[in-house]
């Protein structure tokens, strides 16, 4: 018997008859028959648990990139996951619960998601905070149709230093809702330089630090945009140190909240944070909770303002999202409160640290440079006559690095990124310089 | 209700890190100073016990599936089997780069290449694409395919309308404006099901599709399913399928052979994988010929025992996801999918409708039950004239008291005082009847104490909640 199937032949004839009818068969008459006969099995047989744990393990292990030391970025990053975060996701009346559309026995999560709101809040200077998105390309893309929403505008203004994965998620959704995408330049440091903002523009996009890892100064931008979105998509470790996007006076702080406490996962599940201001509450995507009281007087959660999602409102909903990433927002929220204020501005200046002192080693080298001379967080393109060589020198060397061409569309061919977080440790970089080297 | 900023005190942390070597002002000198942060952000300070102990008590107020029965009609909250979680955790998936070339990642490219073949064949769609992250994000690729499809036959500016049952799901209306189209309502006739004649008044020269749900949002099989697909086909739209009810045929018919030109699939729903408290799911969709070449790229691609990344579609919508969908939920349903195997996924099906039914039977004579006709995976009751004054939102409060989780009720919108009610297959008969007996007593109750039904929950952590309170004087995140 199938152990996920508890139904027995004597449960499945008492049920059977309780219906009235003569087999499980019959339950299915309303499916036409044209319809059955055509299906066909995929000629798969079951497998026990024996050899379902080994399929998959033998796919995981196939997978070599992950022996390599990664010195990988590009808008997920290798941090170190404290033990607690694993433990407390491994509740399962959290992991097996779904939305909490029933406050009275969903006060676990929905006062998580009250912390969470909190602390994203608190990391980006914004005054409010959804329970979650998809992930940092879909909440930037969410933050742009609101934009357009919000001020009527149809033309987004999108820096050549963004991510492109996070330019090509927004590219799809823009191209939906029938709005434009406009470059805006970047500079010999690395930063954007915003020229003019046409009439209907409805958003600029600022990434913090930008896809070349470089830290951006918002100063003054959102004076230049007026009525015009200040979006900001910001690395949440990064806010340890830099001044937040709230500060600068952002409409919507958006980010891949991958880098706090979730694994790489291939990609996926991420954790997309979503942050904005009072006034734009009602247009915000997402479930938000909510503090309240019960009939005692006793404090309480809810999932507050649902009338702007889409099992309410329907076709005037702020967005259609309804399952989003809450686990992985669960897993940030532990993170955040185990490592503390201190422990996260340690994350980030060691990440710094060593970024900085492997960058430094590596300029030093002969045909080496810094694409860039603006300051950067934890990330940087090093500029090389043939980085597709390099890459290959580091694999032999067993490290890895984000292959060249995730920068081509960029318009950079001559250099490669390389990120550097708190765990990679002084052999590792020592073992990344000689491999330049040749050594 | 304490908080986790309510507990520890400052300087007490949960984890210890290594320290910089060098000092920061001394390191931080090369940011200017205008982007140095001036004051940290305020975040909890707590030591590892005091964490730990908090984030169990949340989870003991909590009600999952392994807590007990959980009837979400329209969810399918059954079984999530525990092998799959550790599966999700091996290295070879949860710590891989998703940037790392395909050379080195053939594992996991196979995983999903794997994943894509099974679920064609479940649908019986000849394309797919795995980057879906939950299923309202396939219900906007399928919209951005039918724009995309109607933008390559010149279509784009009659066609703008999608049809749209009354008792559809909420996602199918916001998914479709945000691509641009707007939304037509089909009225249900008396059998639950799209009205025929009401379609065909519909269709017409500006109509881009349809968006079903089979079973429909009643638990009701749409039996004119063929006709309904060939009506809308030859008036030059296409047909979406809201795969939220799967479970429901798994194994026994397939959208494609119904159909379908494109099909949501939520993971987390037939395939078991968790629900997370609200996510991460999954949503791959499934395709006609028509569709395949707008298909999101990177597909995934086999030669021999090697596997690549497909980007050779000209026409795409371009990328929904920054990388490959969520990797971690798919290794879960696609172990899933391995141990039933044929045979299996048919007793799923089976299983489920026969939970449905039997439970159905055993409460339509306390309920009103205003569509009475064979269940699939789900049925809707209504809690109408139960007794004095008491509403559906009473009973739903009184089954926790029972230590039950409550059904979906108010959806679909077309029952008044709805109570929608999918059991699954994972519930041993005795879970069944237990809930049954609870849901007899309370039609009881409402007869003879309603007030007992008015006030609950009783015994959950806190009771009836003002959610009007939390609009009124919103406090969305601690005031410090």
């Amino acid at each position: 018997m199938n152990p996920y199937l508890p139904h027995t032949p004597e449960d499945v004839r008492a049920m059977l008859d309780r219906i009235g009818v003569p087999d499980v068969e019959a339950l299915f008459e309303d499916i036409p028959a044209e319809v059955q006969r055509r299906n066909r099995p995929l000629g798969l047989p079951s497998h026990d648990d024996l050899a379902v744990h080994q399929h998959l393990v033998g796919l995981a292990e196939r997978s070599t990139g992950r022996e390599l030391v990664p010195f990988l970025g590009g808008g997920l990053y290798d941090h170190f996951i404290p033990s607690v975060v694993g433990h407390v996701l491994s509740r399962s009346e959290f992991y097996t619960a779904y939305t909490p559309y029933q406050p009275e026995v969903s006060q676990g999560t929905l006062s998580w998601m009250f912390e969470y709101q909190t602390m994203i809040c608190e990391l980006t200077g914004m005054e409010v905070a959804n329970a979650s998105m998809y992930d940092g390309a879909s909440a930037l893309a969410e933050a742009v149709l609101m934009a357009s929403r919000a001020t009527g505008g149809r033309i987004v203004l999108v820096p050549r230093s963004l991510n492109p994965r996070l330019r090509d998620v927004v590219s799809t959704y823009a191209w939906g809702a029938g709005l434009t995408l406009r470059d805006v330049p970047c500079s010999e440091g690395g930063q954007l330089s915003l020229e003019t903002i046409p009439d209907g523009t409805c958003a600029l996009i600022v990434q913090q630090p930008n896809a070349f890892g470089i830290v951006e100064d918002l100063a003054g931008l959102k004076d230049r945009l007026g009525k015009a979105f200040l979006i900001a998509s910001a690395n949440p470790i990064s806010l340890a140190l830099i001044e937040p996007p709230g500060s600068f006076g952002a409409d919507v702080v958006v980010g891949e909240g991958q880098p706090l406490g979730n694994p790489l996962a291939f990609g996926g599940p991420l954790l997309g944070f979503f942050a904005t201001r009072m006034d734009h509450l009602r247009r915000m995507p997402g479930r938000v909770s909510g503090q309240t009281q019960d009939v005692d007087g006793k404090t309480g959660y809810v999932m507050a303002f649902q009338t702007r999602e889409q099992h309410i409102r329907r076709e005037g909903a702020t967005s259609n999202i309804c399952t989003n990433s809450a686990l992985c927002a669960l897993a940030a929220t532990v993170y955040l409160a185990a490592l503390g204020p201190d422990g996260l501005r340690q994350v980030a200046l060691l990440s710094f640290e060593r970024a900085h002192a492997l960058a430094e080693r590596i300029t030093a080298l002969p045909g080496y440079d810094l694409a860039f001379s603006g300051p950067f967080f934890h990330e940087f393109v090093v500029r090389c006559d043939a980085p597709e060589a390099a890459v290959e020198r580091l694999r032999r060397a067993g490290i890895a690095v984000v292959p060249p061409d995730f920068l081509h569309p960029l318009g950079i061919r001559d250099g490669f990124l390389v990120a550097v977080t708190e765990k990679r440790t002084e052999t590792e970089l020592e073992r990344f310089v000689a491999a330049l080297e040749g050594r | 209700m304490t908080t986790i900023y309510d507990r520890g005190a400052p300087g007490r942390r949960a984890v210890s890190l290594p320290s910089p070597k060098r000092d920061e002002n001394d390191l931080l000198d090369v940011l200017p100073a205008g982007l140095r942060r001036k004051s940290g952000p305020r975040l909890p300070e707590v030591s590892q016990p005091e964490l730990v102990r908090h984030y169990t008590a949340l989870s003991r107020m909590n009600y999952g599936v392994d807590t007990g029965f959980y009837p979400l009609g329209s969810c399918t909250m059954k079984h999530n089997p525990k092998l799959h979680e550790d599966l999700a955790r091996s290295p070879g998936f949860a710590e891989l780069h998703p940037l790392l070339s395909a050379e080195m990642t053939q594992g996991a490219l196979a995983l999903l290449w794997e994943m894509g073949e099974h679920l064609k064949g479940i649908t019986g769609m000849p394309g797919i694409t795995l980057q879906p992250a939950a299923g309202a994000h396939g219900e906007l690729t399928g919209m951005l395919l039918i724009k995309r499809w109607l933008e390559a036959r010149g279509e784009l500016g009659t066609r703008t309308k999608i049809l749209l049952p009354d008792s559809a799901h909420g996602t199918n209306p916001a998914s479709a404006v945000m691509v641009g189209f707007s939304v037509v309502s089909v009225p249900s006739d008396r059998r639950g099901m799209v009205d025929l004649e009401a379609l065909k008044k519909a269709l017409g020269p500006d109509v881009a599709g349809i968006m079903l749900t089979v079973p429909n949002t009643l638990g009701i099989f749409e039996e004119d399913i063929l006709t309904i697909t060939r009506l809308v086909h030859s008036a030059g739209g296409l047909c979406y399928f809201d795969g939220a009810n799967l479970n429901s045929y798994l194994g026994r018919a397939r959208p494609g052979d119904m159909g379908a030109d494109v099909f949501h699939i939520n993971l987390h729903k037939t395939f078991s994988t968790p629900h997370g408290g609200g996510g991460p799911g999954a949503g791959p969709v499934t395709v006609s010929e028509a569709l395949v070449p707008y298909l999101p790229v990177p597909g995934i691609a086999r030669t021999g025992e090697t596997f690549r990344l497909d980007w050779e579609k000209p026409e795409s919508i371009g990328r929904v996801h920054p990388y490959f969908g969520n990797t971690l939920v798919i290794v879960k349903a696609l172990a899933y999918i391995l141990s039933l195997g044929d045979q299996g996924m048919r007793a799923v099906s089976g299983g489920a409708v026969l939970a449905a039914n039997y439970l159905k039977a055993r409460l339509k004579g306390a309920y009103k039950l205003p569509y009475d006709r064979l269940a699939k995976h789900e049925f809707v009751l209504s809690g109408e004239g139960l007794g004095d004054g008491v509403r559906t939102l009473d009973v739903a409060k009184r089954l926790m008291d029972f230590g039950f989780h409550p059904p979906t009720v108010y959806f679909p919108l077309i029952v008044k005082e709805a109570l929608m009610i999918e059991p699954t297959e994972t519930e041993p008969r005795e879970t069944l009847d237990a809930f049954a007996e609870a849901l007899l007593s309370i039609a009881q109750e409402a007869q003879e104490h309603p007030e007992l039904l008015r006030e609950a929950p009783h015994e959950t952590p806190v009771r009836r909640l003002d959610e009007v309170r939390a609009m009124r004087e919103p406090r969305l995140r601690r005031v410090f």
